[in-house]
């Protein structure tokens, strides 16, 4: 379960937008939007403080089809203020995980993308995301499979960083980042000798996919290609793993382990030669197929 | 009100709880019932040691006391800020350690979570926000980020800010507004054993927060937005 | 913020009845365009809110000039402004009406 191959159609998942993503990963035409954007439901908040809206609130939500399985999708446009969660933009989001609790289809996909908690609504924003949280695992619990998707412009950073360890699986490119707080803000809170935002390679080897993929936090290590990303989600729609006491022990002897092991590591180099990996620095100009055939004897899976 | 003030007051018939690099664990006893204490002090950072260990002690409950109510106590300035905790996937941490309060909620245990000192963004996300009921003390602070720092970061006047938190709960820090969103359910005041017992014998249900945050018309438009999508034909 | 109302007459055809369609994006320098049929006797209305304020006489050239392409009758058009181009708008609106006709995204 290592190594997604699929070829490159050419449409970056990085460089679409929401909708588009949402459009062309799942079957064609199957896609119907709730709550459209005619409706105009926008943020309440970003209006009293005389701050730009969206129609949509920076995110689409609805049902499709994934190779005729159904699904409830979501997808945060990164666009609009990073993507953050604000008080509508969180409750569509939640309002589609309940729907699954209560509906049970063949799972969600979470088009993950976002910088946290919109500082706009800073308190709704921070409910929100706890209401999502406990959204996803709720549904998790009913036997829904849960799938984020990371691979957007704005990564997936905040509160919303640990909605996507609360999944049942995580699909990432090498493009995609994931985290808690991001590198600006701890640059901008603990000094750019803490984290240089500025070092992308720093940057991209600290919480981009690939070292992600590599320390066992996602599922999957896919091409920037939005094929590749239903190629895996199909794959990993047909893998249920239902949240159980011995899968949480499981993940807490790995994370005890990850941190025994790589406690004292600065840098992903570092760990990545812990992990037994001959060459670790040539690692980050590799293509996916190529990185892949370089870790596989190293990879342990994720939990 | 120091910490050991503050489990004399919730347990009058006694309680352990240890203190171990700012994690609280331990017991103590309301009207004969053994009630897990699970927690954290100083205004901990959450960072990953923190977010195992108090993991582990969830786990630990779930394990060795089958269904027994876990009281948490909440004061943190927020998760950890750094490179290193995030290189090893800092989010991750936090939320396994939001997976094993979900696991023991859905094992019977009840979660009450009271907020003593201080909560913060992404320590209380993963902690204390995961509990069935969500409670305060006065003179806590519950925030995700003080104005000043709102407004250089918006580019929105302070005063403009300090004008418009007034009349909305929305961003502004203060247990009043985390009140009126429906982020804290009630602010507890002395005896607070009683406020623990009464909290006790009500059963977990669904998150209402939402629900409250429309009833307390901070929050108008999470619940029927949320209900929309929930179960709109499609 | 600022809103910003237009209305212009439509070519009297009233084969507008589609679905709606939202293109672009609210981040900064760019707008997102709604298109939507509407009952408007044969006119069609343009609300821009922009955070921009003072660039009304602006607007009214670039949308009057977009009236000119487009058969506007019955289309109710909203704009979403974050500081865009005339170029850019321009370009967004044309986008959206072309998406709008053709019926789907």
């Amino acid at each position: 379960m290592t190594t997604t191959s699929c070829r490159t159609t050419g449409q970056s998942y990085y460089e679409s937008n929401a909708l588009k993503r949402i459009t062309s990963l799942l079957d064609p035409g199957s896609f119907h939007e709730i709550i459209r954007p005619e409706e105009k439901i926008s943020s309440p908040h970003l209006r009293i403080l005389g701050q730009p809206c969206s129609f949509n609130d920076g995110i689409i939500v609805g049902a499709g089809r994934l190779a005729g399985k159904k699904v409830l999708i979501a997808g945060q446009e990164g666009g609009f203020m990073g993507g953050a969660v604000g008080e509508v933009h969180g409750a569509k989001l939640t309002g589609l995980l309940q729907r699954a609790t209560e509906e049970g289809p063949d799972g969600v996909l979470l088009l993950l993308e976002s910088g946290g908690v919109r500082l706009h609504e800073a308190n709704a924003g921070l409910i929100a995301v706890s209401e999502i949280i406990r959204s996803v695992l709720a549904a998790r619990v009913a036997g829904v499979p849960v799938i984020g998707l990371i691979g957007g412009v704005y990564g997936c950073f905040g509160g919303m960083g640990i909605v996507a360890r609360c999944c049942n699986a995580l699909i990432i490119s090498e493009e995609g980042r994931m985290g808690l707080s991001g590198p600006e803000v701890i640059e901008t809170t603990m000094g750019v000798e803490e984290f240089d935002a500025s070092d992308r390679a720093l940057v991209w080897r600290t919480v981009g996919g690939k070292h992600r993929y590599l320390i066992g936090e996602v599922q999957r290590l896919v091409d920037d290609d939005v094929a590749a990303f239903r190629a895996a989600a199909i794959e990993l729609l047909n893998d249920p793993r239902p949240l159980s006491l011995e899968e949480l022990q499981k993940e807490h002897g790995m994370l005890s382990d990850r941190l025994k092991s790589c406690g004292s590591a600065y840098d992903a180099i570092d760990i990545w030669h812990t992990m037994g990996i001959a060459e670790p620095e040539t690692l980050p100009l590799l293509d996916t197929a190529a990185f892949h055939k370089a870790v596989q004897h190293v990879y342990r899976g994720a939990a | 009100m120091n910490l050991h003030e503050l489990l004399d007051e919730l347990f009058p018939d006694g309680h352990e709880v240890g203190c171990d690099d700012e994690v609280l664990v331990g017991s103590g006893r309301v009207k004969g019932r053994e009630v897990a204490v699970i927690g954290t002090a100083g205004h901990a950072a959450i960072g990953i040691e923190i977010a195992l260990n108090l993991a582990a002690a969830v786990l630990q409950v779930i394990e060795s006391h089958p269904g027994r109510p876990i009281l948490m106590l909440v004061d943190t300035q927020g998760q950890r800020l750094g490179r290193r905790d995030e290189l090893l996937g800092i989010n991750g941490y936090l939320a396994h350690l939001a997976k094993c309060l979900e696991m023991a909620r859905q094992r019977g245990h009840r979660l009450i979570s009271l907020v003593y000192a201080e909560a913060v963004s992404g320590g209380f996300l993963s902690f204390g926000m995961m509990a069935d009921e969500i409670h305060t003390l006065q003179e806590t602070q519950v925030r995700v980020m003080n104005l000043p720092a709102m407004a250089r970061i918006t580019k929105i006047p302070l005063e403009r800010l300090e004008e418009l938190s007034i009349d909305s709960p929305a961003f502004a820090p203060g247990i009043d507004n985390f009140f009126k969103l429906g982020g804290v359910e009630s602010v507890w005041s002395t005896p607070l054993s009683e406020h623990l017992e009464a909290a006790l014998t009500r059963k977990a249900g669904a998150d209402t927060r939402s629900r409250l945050g429309l009833d307390r018309k901070g929050r108008v438009l999470a619940y029927p937005v949320a209900r929309r999508v929930c179960t709109e034909r499609v | 913020m600022e809103q910003l109302e237009y209305e212009f007459d439509g070519a009297g055809s009233l084969r507008q009845s589609g679905p709606a369609v939202l293109v672009g994006v609210v981040s900064s320098g760019n707008l997102e365009v709604l298109v939507e049929s509407a009952e408007l006797g044969g006119r069609g209305r343009i609300v821009v809110n922009t955070s921009v304020r003072g660039f009304g006489e602006i607007w009214q050239a670039v949308l009057t000039d977009f009236a000119g392409r487009h058969n506007l009758a019955n289309l109710l058009i909203s704009i979403n402004d974050a500081g865009a181009t005339p170029a850019v708008v321009s370009l967004r609106l044309d986008q959206a009406a072309e998406e709008f006709y053709r019926g789907e995204p």
